[in-house]
């Protein structure tokens, strides 16, 4: 978490202290719902179907919300916390449009509870850069023109510094094949493929 | 997608009491998440058993080979150096699901347990897609249905890509249920259903899978090979995993399953015994493949199926042979 940043108390009822223990490394399992989770000895507590406290990390911040546990990920940081880099598109694990990292893995948003991703470190593309403090992919993206329309975007950004994190030295069939979980409707995957070529060749996703 | 009680136990025990009527288990969620939006599933609890530390992990040991907890990914197993020496069948399974978002948190228990991508039954007509006495995929749109095993009532295929090369390997499936525990062939997991009334596999409402067993390769040969349509994400048309005992150049056994052909992995004692006592060449195995679909039927515009399966079985012998495909 960034330093001197204070989670808001935004009338979710979540103090510092709990913050601080969802967000601390190795203090997952204390999140607010495990916590929940261990009331009585032996019984497992049930969560819902009305709305549940839970707080997510996004892009290093913590925020409190209350969801039902059928709420995905995806529809949490749009709807909830007006994070609207990751799309929904096909809300099926078909597309890639709803790409977050969690915990610095690639996955897709509209699959995953929100309920379950919490205390877990998820970062979107608005957590990668911003318009003046670009990524290198996203600098990478614009120089080649490698967005039209632009919805599939964000999930494709999250998807290559992944990729790139693996494959620091990728061939295009390595990006053709890592890259295969996002679809670009618009057909940019020829700007996609030479603004990672390029990102790799310039230094990479830390350069 | 309907509203439901979530519920994260810890060990399995707590999750099998938790389970029943009603409640459904949540592993990696791509395949479950996507049918409670489809409100093909609606429970009325989700059993999350990601945080049951004795599902995670996989093992290798000399006596009894590779064992993998139900909560292992796809991913975990692509990485695994010494699954990659010895089952390049189960890596080339993995391999051909493409998308690094799906192999993060998918798991291979889960891809075993997903449910059947016919659109029908996606569509909430059911896994028979019965309309009014007559099945809906016989007189409808059914190129990516069965062209084996498909005498009805089920149509559906098989959508795991690690179930043949599981079933060629010889692997079995731990269960925990209500009576403790109890070990299944995951040959013997799979079922056609007779009614609407029966899943596609033998788990019931308040069961879960904790371990994949496979043997250990034992020098045994083995290979998949898959057909798709494109390259992007999508499953299979055909598939066939192979597994062979040679001795000096011949092929002493062979187990051959074919996979989204029909409502079960389909083993295929014929191709089997095609390559029994012959040496691998490129018409051995045709033979082969030819023999693995001499029973096959097609349905109104699934024809081209049958030729992606011989083929499918002829280049999964000769990857397995380590011969040009
Ligand atoms: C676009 C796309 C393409 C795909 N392509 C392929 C492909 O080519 N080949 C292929 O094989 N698969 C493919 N898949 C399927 C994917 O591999 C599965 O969705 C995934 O492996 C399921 O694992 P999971 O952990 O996410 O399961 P979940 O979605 O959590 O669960 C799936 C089902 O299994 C049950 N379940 C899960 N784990 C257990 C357990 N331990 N015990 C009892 N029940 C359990 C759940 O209740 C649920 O019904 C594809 C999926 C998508 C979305
Ligand atoms: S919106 Fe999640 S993969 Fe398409
Ligand atoms: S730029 Fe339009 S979908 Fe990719």
């Amino acid at each position: 978490m960034p330093e001197g940043k204070r989670p808001e108390e935004n009338g979710s009822g979540i103090s510092r202290r709990d913050f601080f223990k969802t967000s601390t490394a190795g203090a997952v399992s204390t999140a607010l719902i495990s916590k929940q989770g261990m009331a009585a000895p032996g019984e497992v507590t049930k969560f819902g179907p009305d709305p549940v406290k839970i707080k997510l990390i996004v892009n290093g911040k913590g925020r409190g919300l209350k969801v039902e546990p059928r709420v995905t990920l995806l529809d949490a940081l749009r709807n909830e916390l007006d994070v609207t880099g990751p799309k929904k598109v096909c809300d099926r694990a078909t597309c890639g449009a709803c790409t977050v990292l969690m915990d610095g893995k690639p996955v897709y948003a509209c699959s995953i509870l929100a309920i379950e991703a919490e205390g877990k470190q998820i970062v979107t593309a608005e957590g990668l850069g911003s318009p003046d403090k670009m990524h290198p992919i996203q600098k990478a993206f614009v120089e080649n023109d490698a967005q039209q329309c632009g919805f599939c975007t964000p999930g494709f950004v999250v998807a290559c510094q992944s990729f790139l994190e693996e494959n620091p030295n990728p061939s295009v069939k390595d990006i053709e094949e890592g890259l295969g979980g996002n679809l670009c409707r618009c057909g940019t995957y020829k700007g996609i493929r030479e603004a990672v070529l390029e990102t790799a060749a310039k230094g990479g996703i830390d350069a | 997608m309907n509203r439901f009680q979530y519920a994260s136990p810890v060990t399995k025990e707590s999750a099998v009491e938790l389970l029943g009527s009603g409640a459904v288990v949540l592993a990696g969620g791509t395949d479950l998440l996507s049918l409670m939006k489809a409100d093909v599933a609606s429970p009325d609890l989700v059993v999350n058993i990601k945080e049951i530390a004795e599902l995670k992990g996989l093992e290798h040991s000399e006596g009894s080979g590779l064992r993998i907890g139900a909560l292992v990914t796809i991913d975990e197993l692509l990485q695994d150096s010494r699954v990659q020496e010895e089952y390049p069948s189960l890596i080339q399974a993995a391999d051909g699901i493409r998308s690094a978002q799906i192999r993060s948190v998918g798991t291979v228990a889960g891809d075993l347990c997903q449910r059947p991508r016919c659109w029908y039954y996606r569509h909430g007509y059911g896994l028979l897609a019965m309309q009014n006495g007559s099945s809906m995929v016989v007189d409808g749109d059914n190129r990516y249905h069965a062209i084996l095993g498909n005498g009805g009532p089920a149509y559906f295929v098989n959508p795991s890509s690690f179930a043949p090369s599981l079933i060629a390997l010889g692997a079995s499936l731990k269960v925990s249920g209500p009576n403790g525990e109890k070990e299944i062939s995951v040959a013997d997991f799979f079922q056609t259903p007779q009614s609407e009334a029966e899943k596609e596999y033998k788990l019931s409402d308040s069961e879960i899978v904790t371990q994949i067993l496979v043997p250990a390769a034992g020098g045994k040969a083995n290979a998949t090979y898959e057909i798709r349509e494109k390259e992007a994400l999508d499953w299979p048309l055909a598939a066939a995993a192979v597994s062979l005992v040679m001795q000096g150049d011949q092929v002493e056994s062979a187990k051959v399953v074919l996979g989204h052909v029909a409502p079960v992995p389909w083993n295929s004692d014929e191709a089997a015994a095609a390559l029994k006592g012959k040496a691998v060449s490129a018409s051995v195995a045709d033979d082969a493949g030819k023999a693995a679909v001499q029973q096959a039927k097609a349905l109104s515009r699934n024809k081209f199926k049958i030729q992606l399966a011989r083929v499918a079985v002829k280049r999964a012998i000769l990857r397995a042979a380590g011969m040009e495909v």
